[in-house]
């Protein structure tokens, strides 16, 4: 009897233990959170810290408001993220479909494992390519290397959530399509893909959002400014940037810079994420009744 | 389901089918995905070149790195890479598959869902954010709480002596936090995909749910989790900015876990846009060359791992 109380407790215990675990696994976002806003907030409260471009540090005399702002960094990230959107958005989509539409086809399941291995690449190798391919046959850092390198690390997601998109479309649309006499590629660039719109957008912002969090690929591409730049073709900042460089250097001033581009950086990430997230959910719930 | 996507008007039965050319057009826009993976790594090949013929193989296991003497090694930095990657799922396991067993339970789906939510909103976070926080709050914290107190407590032991505030445990932290929600949510897929019977098997059998959980359900899932557990490591492996930023950077190989050190990924970053020369920058290309062809090995085998086991599952299921 005694036995089986022990196995009883046993259980209890390990189960109390994995919730314990559980609610330990979401401390550090909590952390991250909490401390991201409560350093960010004192810079992020000053209009100017989005419009203005950054002043050298101003230790020791620093005046009373700061009139610092990463205004060049925010043009930069979406400068730079917008190019990168328009080269890996649109070849995404496509290979989607390609993934989708045409599932059994053996290649399909080459560039199926190349786009989860792409995922998973190193993104300072990335950026390292992106360095060796446009920046060194033009000799000067570029945002459009940046755009490039960013563009590769966007690829395979945008990919993989357009191919999860399309196939959630039952078949009785595409054959309907067909049936019709639509060739096949009406069907899927005006039937499929508008059917599966909502989860093709949320795959692209998704994508948008990781790539605008990413720093090592721009590193030796987009390199960073200390002005704003608005030419694609010189080297320009980006919020994360600001936040890596600024955070290693020995300036108060900087450093609640780079807390304040996080605070803005965290944000704009975290709501893409939540928005399509729930986007997401009504697509399935959607496609479910179709 | 894919069967229909195939299926042709055949009314009309033509005697040669159409070509396809939309087929064509979206394959050949599909295959820019594994040619630019395989441009990645030649384009490294064709930068490290000159390292490549210059050091040979004895690079790896080479420890100097001096810019002004041209000689360049590799294995601090391999080191540094493998024992943070190896500290971080030490750590990261036990946490994961726990929050995947709890969030692979049926019922509760509310709590459930916002659980989950918050663990992958954790693999949303840009690492530069974990790299600023792990700097001014995580580092201070783990040498005031952790490093300091562990040495006084185990003077003798020479693994934990001479704690600083960066170093291999901090960077090793940050990783475990990062790497979570990749380990939590193939997991759990894979402990959900565990055929229903035999849990109810074994809960008939009078079994706990302790039991059940380690002896039925997590033996079952074993390969999907340990296909987890290698993806995990390929993103730890190749993690850059945070990891730099807590690093320490010192190019050596430590002898105790809270002292600095250096991983393959932190070199490139902090010294490749000042290399000059031609040996030191293909000397960091070919860093970078290590490091793509270890994550390309690590991420295929996980990726073989996991697919074979949901597969199989699926089958009996």
């Amino acid at each position: 009897m005694s036995r089986n109380l022990r196995r009883r407790y046993a259980s209890w215990t390990s189960l109390v233990v994995m919730y314990v675990l559980t609610v330990l696994a979401l401390v550090p976002l909590g952390l991250v959170l909490w401390f991201t806003v409560a350093k960010g907030l004192p810079s992020v409260i000053h209009p100017q810290f989005f419009f203005n471009s950054e002043l050298p540090p101003c230790e020791p005399k620093c005046p009373a408001v700061s009139n610092a702002g990463v205004g060049h960094a925010i043009v930069g990230t979406g400068i730079i993220v917008g190019i990168a959107s328009l080269i890996a958005i649109p070849i995404g989509v496509l290979g989607g479909i390609f993934l989708a539409e045409y599932r059994i086809a053996r290649w399909s399941n080459w560039v199926r494992l190349a786009s989860d291995v792409l995922v998973g690449t190193p993104s300072i190798a990335i950026g390292l390519f992106a360095y060796a391919f446009l920046v060194v046959p033009f000799h000067h850092f570029s945002a459009y290397s940046g755009s490039v390198a960013l563009a590769v690390l966007m690829l395979p997601i945008v990919a993989r959530t357009t191919e999860g998109a399309v196939s959630l479309i039952p078949n009785g649309l595409r054959e309907s399509g067909l049936a019709l006499g639509l060739p096949r590629w009406r069907v899927s660039l005006q039937l499929i893909l508008p059917a599966a719109a909502p989860g093709v957008i949320t795959g692209a912002l998704l994508a948008v959002a990781r790539a605008a969090g990413e720093t090592a690929p721009l590193l030796f591409t987009a390199f960073g400014a200390h002005i704003l730049e608005w030419d694609p073709g010189m080297p320009m900042q980006a919020l994360p940037l600001t936040v890596y460089k600024y955070a290693l250097l020995p300036y108060k001033s900087l450093q609640a810079q780079a807390w304040g581009a996080a605070l803005v950086l965290i944000v704009m990430v975290l709501a893409i994420n939540l928005v399509s997230r729930y986007v997401l959910r009504r697509q399935i719930a959607l496609a479910g009744q179709l | 389901m894919a069967t229909a996507v195939d299926a042709r008007p055949s009314s009309a039965a033509p005697a040669s089918k159409p070509r396809d050319g939309f087929r064509v057009f979206v394959a050949l826009v599909a295959t820019l995905v594994p040619l630019v993976l395989v441009v990645i790594v030649l384009t490294l090949v064709q930068q490290a070149w000159p390292a490549i013929t210059h050091f040979g193989v004895g690079f790896l296991w080479a420890s100097d790195w001096n810019p002004v003497t041209d000689t360049f090694g590799a294995l601090p930095g391999i080191f540094g890479t493998i024992a943070t990657s190896f500290l971080a799922l030490a750590l990261a396991l036990p946490v994961g598959v726990a929050v995947a067993v709890v969030l692979a339970e049926p019922g509760h789906t509310n709590i459930r869902g916002v659980i989950g939510t918050g663990i992958e909103l954790l693999a949303a976070i840009p690492s530069v954010v974990y790299g600023i926080w792990a700097l001014y709050v995580l580092a201070p914290w783990t040498y005031e709480h952790i490093g300091v107190p562990v040495n006084t407590r185990l003077p003798t032991v020479g693994l934990f002596s001479d704690p600083a505030e960066r170093g291999l445990f901090t960077a090793g932290l940050v990783l475990a936090v990062m790497v979570l929600p990749t380990l939590t949510a193939i997991s759990r897929d894979v402990i959900r995909a565990v055929p229903r019977g035999l849990k109810e098997n074994s809960v008939a059998l009078g079994a706990t749910w302790w039991e059940t959980t380690w002896k039925v359900i997590l033996p079952s899932a074993r390969a999907g989790i340990f296909g987890a557990t290698i993806l995990a490591l390929g993103r730890a492996l190749g993690e850059t900015i945070a990891v730099t930023m807590v690093i320490g950077n010192a190019y050596v190989i430590p002898h105790s876990v809270f002292q600095p050190a250096y991983t393959l990924s932190a070199i490139i970053a902090n010294e490749f846009t000042e290399a000059t020369g031609t040996l030191y920058p293909a000397a960091l290309v070919l860093l970078g060359l290590v490091l793509i062809l270890v994550t390309l090995v690590v991420n295929i085998v996980a990726l073989l791992l996991v697919r074979s086991t949901s597969r199989e599952a699926r089958l009996t299921a």
